[in-house]
């Protein structure tokens, strides 16, 4: 039954109507796959199958009397960052080792109350910091491409590596993701699947562990635009339990998927084609724009002069709400504890036990721009230019309907190759990180392959809360760039 | 009647010369609501450990803060009793700090921008005199839990059923002179707490506590290093750290020496202020808007709602009841103290003489209570009796001292005054023949008086009891007394 | 460097991380290399530029004041390392 897994969530929602296959064939065949891929990848950091095959059980119930929710026996990956009820939920670290939720996001909610079914945890990198997933406790994840001629591990892009690997790899059908500096879109291009970010506030953070406050967005992971859409349509809702969240109607994302293009404005920013950008890159942003102006979009150039400073403020903002957000894991109440001769010892041993190397670095970062006499100088200077930031975006909006960037400036990375200078690292989001600083929606949308034979992305930035324009664009790029080649399975043992 | 504001330059004397003592106070009030500052956890004192205590008080990962309406507008509420400045936009900061009876690692506090600005508070003092203290400002912010350290000997165990209940931290000016105003002061801001209802200001649960800001200088020196003395909990103990703390530093200070500026605990058992174990770090608590929370945006109309539905203050009331009343500044503080007082007095003086109505209920009624241990609203006399009871005075049918003896009645037995007087035959005597009888018996029992009382006419004192005796009381005083200034020849 | 020695293990203790003087040798120049690369911010002039104090254009919502969480005490200490009672315990703290 492998090709079950193969099959797009529109395509299996319509197969379990037509009782086709049961949810529970489809669960079994995703647990399976799961199994045999698993110690390849390292995707999933916990596998949920029981829980799954009972979620599959209710599904077929639910489906035998017509009652199938809009997700309705397709199974899904969570991100370790959902808190999920029943089942640990670690965040990738080992100062929550262990810890068991006695309560559920909103976002997995209201995928498990439209029918969805969990697989069970997806790895990332620690508290979502990184973008190659191998700043994980649980090891890091490999993609499920390769270069052409290589067996070398590449990363499948972070903080939602193992997101993006088990869609990638048919190890899901969708899944969760967080985007905080690009979390979401870059392991999407780096595994030539599709990542939305959607616009802050669009989804409840109630319930995911944060990194970063005024940035966190969780968003979907899939193989398709329009199963984009269709998980985007259930993981978004007004929540009062978390009043960022904004109060305002969820349109249907999948109903103007088939509008294409024609009559929107596309606006291309001059400031995205940095020094040294890749020919490859400049390339696949020529070709998308090609595409769309072929879709019957006008092209216009726009400014957004505060780009490069995007990712310098974000390197104050994220740490300094990172540094306050775990202030929480100390020992006492959940997770690691790590004794000493008083309360401030156990502190200090079970924080430096608990946390791995980036995280204590963004920790540090954070509580030095935030001390005493340094708060003006970096952290109220990093809002301002934030607002600049957004500026820029209303400015550039007011000329065009979405912005069309390249989502990474390379293909993926092989393990181990960024490591050293952190600084190199940060630069992966340097096309993402400006899209988060404004709160706005963007997309990755699998556009081409790179020299080495691996996937590359396209961005799409949107208006606030335009999600729905920002997908029909999407849409547009993925008829454009036609059936893509799929990663040539290595990961699966022999059964 | 615009009464004068005293000026306050109270000084101490110290060997050297005299020292100033400047006090500024932060005090923490809990708000009063159902349910906690950020979560929908219950507020009340004295439940089971960690009962009440949602996901959000106890900082599981994913914890949102969700803001309380009420909380918000008991702030508003208080603002405008302390006739303050209300801040339409407002900003919750995060203050970083770890304590294991802080949950998140930090408290939601308010930094930059807090709910409430600048107003003043008229503080009453015992000699009559008043202070206008001013006020700072005032922010919402959250309660953290709490630690227990005599649980074990090697362990301090957390509840955090405090954590995250509402408090309002009012900080003053640094204008209060004396431990005498500060205690005053104190009371004044609860009693303003106590009649808007914002605050229930039991200092025993800790709804109300102090941290007390103190100095000294020279008169006309710019001010000196402070010590802040945390969390005291009774007015007697916030007098007696002012008092002991004031002469610690003008003692250091006249021996040469210097203040530190460092925070001490207040030990009532010695009634002395101590050092606490100095912290290897200066506090940096590294505040931040909290990204959680939007800033708290209010409307001016609401804020007029609030303000048109908020009582009578307690200024307001005094002002009051000496304009409509008659009553003494003094008399009148006194009974605004406590808004159930004043209540009552009102009640009583209802269509009555105001002056004689404040006597019973400031001297006869709060003189009984006080003796024992009851407050206003466990009096047995209710407004209604003690009213009835001062209409038998004023329309003579009993004296005053017969009075007293109601009152006695009304106390033990209960029951209605005049039925009382009527059945006990209490009646004030005014006929002149009965009490010419009795005056003419004590004359005529009694020469060697007479001729006296023709030397010192104030005998005629000794002579008006000796005619009450034998009446039981209940001859009217006036009539006695003229009838023996006719009889005995005294001239006045 | 923006950042010496001292400093990063001033921080290290504001945050509650035990560190060896080995990592803070590290950490000194990392934590150096990252400030200076955020200080390009300087170029900007922002004097008149207000903080963004809201991602979304959106007005916080506040709830009623009532009770509609609590009396779970199994579940907050749940996951405890060490409780007792429903009580969180520590090592002593000492004031
Ligand atoms: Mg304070
Ligand atoms: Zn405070």
């Amino acid at each position: 039954m492998s090709e079950l897994t193969n099959l797009t969530i529109a395509a299996a929602r319509a197969g379990l109507d037509k009782k086709e296959f049961s949810a529970k064939e489809l669960a079994e065949a995703h647990v399976s796959a799961i199994e045999a891929a698993n110690d390849a990848l390292n995707a999933y950091v916990l596998v949920t199958p029981d829980r799954a095959l009972e979620m599959a059980a209710e599904s077929d119930k639910r489906l035998a009397k017509g009652e199938g929710g809009a997700l309705e026996g397709i199974p899904l990956g969570i991100k370790d960052l959902f808190c999920t009820e029943g089942v640990v939920t670690t965040a990738c670290s080992k100062i929550l080792e262990g810890f068991t939720p006695h309560y559920e996001s909103t976002v997995t909610r209201n995928l498990w109350d439209a029918g969805a079914v969990m697989l069970g945890k997806l790895n990332n990198d620690e508290f979502a910091m990184g973008s190659s997933n191998e700043t994980s406790a649980f090891g890091p994840v490999a993609n499920p491409w390769r270069r052409e001629g290589s067996d070398d591990k590449l990363v499948p892009g972070g903080s939602s590596g193992g997101s993006s690997a088990a869609v990638a790899a048919n190890l899901c059908m969708g899944a969760t993701g967080t985007d905080t500096g690009g979390s979401i879109r870059q392991p999407a291009a780096l595994t030539g699947t599709v990542g939305l970010k959607p616009t802050y506030g669009r989804c409840s953070r109630w319930g995911i562990v944060a990194f970063a406050s005024s940035l966190d967005q969780a968003g979907p992971f899939a193989r398709t635009v329009e199963d984009t859409a269709l998980l985007l349509n259930v993981m978004a809702s007004h929540d009062p339990r978390d009043t960022t969240s904004v109060d305002a109607p969820v349109p249907d994302f999948t109903a103007s998927l088939k509008d294409g293009v024609k009559g929107l404005t596309v606006g291309i920013p001059k400031e995205y084609r940095i020094d040294g950008l890749k020919p490859e890159i400049a390339k696949l942003w020529d070709q998308g724009v090609e595409w769309l102006k072929a879709a019957g979009a006008t092209v216009k150039e726009v400014t957004l002069p505060h780009t490069k400073y995007a990712l310098p403020s974000y390197y104050i903002v994220a740490p300094a709400e990172a540094s306050s957000n775990l202030a929480r894991y100390d020992g006492v109440r959940y997770g690691l504890r790590v004794d000493g001769d008083d309360v401030i010892s156990m502190y200090e041993n079970t924080r430096e036990a608990g946390f791995g190397a980036e995280v204590k670095r963004r920790i540090l970062i954070g509580t030095y721009v935030l001390s005493a006499g340094y708060y003006d100088a970096y952290y109220l200077k990093a809002q301002k230019v934030r607002t600049l930031i957004k500026r820029d975006f209303d400015q550039a909006f007011e000329d065009c309907d979405v912005i069309l960037t390249p989502t990474t400036p390379g293909p993926a990375f092989a393990q181990g190759e960024i490591s050293g200078d952190p600084l190199e690292m940060y630069l992966n989001d340097i096309f993402t990180v400006t899209v988060n600083m404004a709160g706005l929606p963007g997309i990755s949308v699998p556009a081409g392959l790179s020299g080495e034979g691996t996937p590359l992305g396209l961005q799409l930035i949107g208006k606030p809360f335009d999600e729905a324009t920002l997908l029909r664009a999407a849409q547009s790029i993925e008829d454009a760039a036609g059936p893509l080649k799929r990663p040539e399975n290595w990961w699966t043992k022999a059964a | 009647m615009q009464e004068t504001v005293e000026k306050n330059d109270l000084l101490i004397a110290g060997e050297t010369g005299d020292w100033e003592v400047i006090i500024g106070m932060e005090v923490h009030a809990q708000v009063t609501s159902n349910a906690k500052l950020f979560s929908g956890a219950s507020t009340g004192f004295g439940a089971a450990p960690n009962s009440h205590v949602s996901l959000v008080d106890a900082a599981m990962p994913g914890m949102l803060p969700v803001i309380n309406s009420e909380c918000v507008a008991q702030a508003v509420r208080t603002g405008l009793g302390l006739k303050a400045q209300i801040n339409l936009t407002s900003i919750f900061d995060r203050k970083n700090y770890f304590y294991p009876d802080l949950p998140q690692g930090y408290q939601i506090s308010q930094y930059q921008q807090p709910i409430v600005g600048e107003g003043e508070v008229i503080v009453d003092l015992l000699d009559g005199t008043r202070v206008v203290v001013g006020i700072e400002r005032l922010h919402l912010e959250q309660d953290a839990g709490k630690s227990l350290h005599d649980q074990h000997p090697k362990k301090s165990f957390v509840d955090l059923n405090r954590s995250g209940v509402a408090l309002m931290e009012i900080v003053s000016k640094p204008d209060i002179r004396s431990s005498e105003q500060a205690k005053a002061y104190v009371s004044k801001l609860r009693t303003i707490l106590r009649y808007l209802g914002t605050c229930d200001g039991n200092m025993e649960e800790g709804s109300l506590r102090a941290d007390v800001n103190v100095s000294v200088r020279r008169p006309g020196d710019p001010l000196g290093t402070r010590a802040e003395i945390k969390n005291v909990n009774s007015i007697r103990f916030i007098g007696q750290a002012i008092e002991y703390e004031a002469r610690r530093q003008i003692e250091l200070l006249e021996e040469g020496g210097e203040v530190v500026q460092e925070t001490r605990l207040f030990d009532a058992k010695t009634g002395e202020t101590r050092s606490m174990r100095s912290k290897e770090e200066a506090h940096d608590y590294r505040y931040f808007p909290d990204p959680d929370l939007l800033p708290l945006e209010l409307t001016q109309d609401w804020v007029d709602s609030l303000k048109s539905d908020l009582c009578e203050l307690p200024d307001e009331k005094r002002e009051r009841f000496i304009r409509d009343f008659g009553l003494s500044p003094y008399d009148a503080s006194v009974l605004v103290a406590e808004k159930e007082r004043a209540d009552y007095f009102e009640a009583v003086a209802d269509g009555r003489d105001g002056k004689l109505a404040v006597n019973w209920v400031n001297n006869e009624l709060f003189g009984r209570l006080n003796k024992e241990g009851l407050g206003i609203t466990d009096s047995p006399v209710s407004a209604d009796q003690l009213g009835k009871l001062i209409d038998l005075i004023a329309d003579d049918t009993i004296s005053g001292k017969i009075a007293k003896d109601v009152f006695d009645i009304l106390w033990t037995e209960g029951g209605d005054p005049a039925e009382i007087v009527e059945t006990r035959g209490m009646k004030q005597v005014t006929d002149t023949g009965a009490i010419e009888a009795a005056v003419d018996e004590v004359i005529a029992a009694n020469p060697d008086k007479v001729e006296q009382a023709k030397e010192k006419p104030q005998m005629i004192g000794w002579f008006v009891g000796q005619v009450m005796k034998a009446t039981q009381g209940k001859a009217s005083p006036q009539a006695v007394n003229a009838l023996l200034k006719d009889k005995l020849g005294v001239e006045e | 460097m923006s950042v010496d020695r001292a400093t990063v293990h001033r921080i290290a203790k504001l945050a509650r991380i035990a560190i060896t003087e080995e990592e803070a040798a590290r950490l000194e120049g990392e934590l150096s290399g990252i400030l200076d690369w955020v200080a390009q911010l300087d170029e900007i002039d922002t004097a008149d530029v207000p903080p963004m104090t809201r991602v979304a254009d959106m007005k916080m919502k506040m709830r009623e004041d009532v009770v509609t969480d609590g009396d779970c005490a199994d579940d907050i200490v749940a996951n405890a390392p060490e409780a007792d009672d429903d009580y969180f315990v520590v090592p002593k703290i000492v004031e």
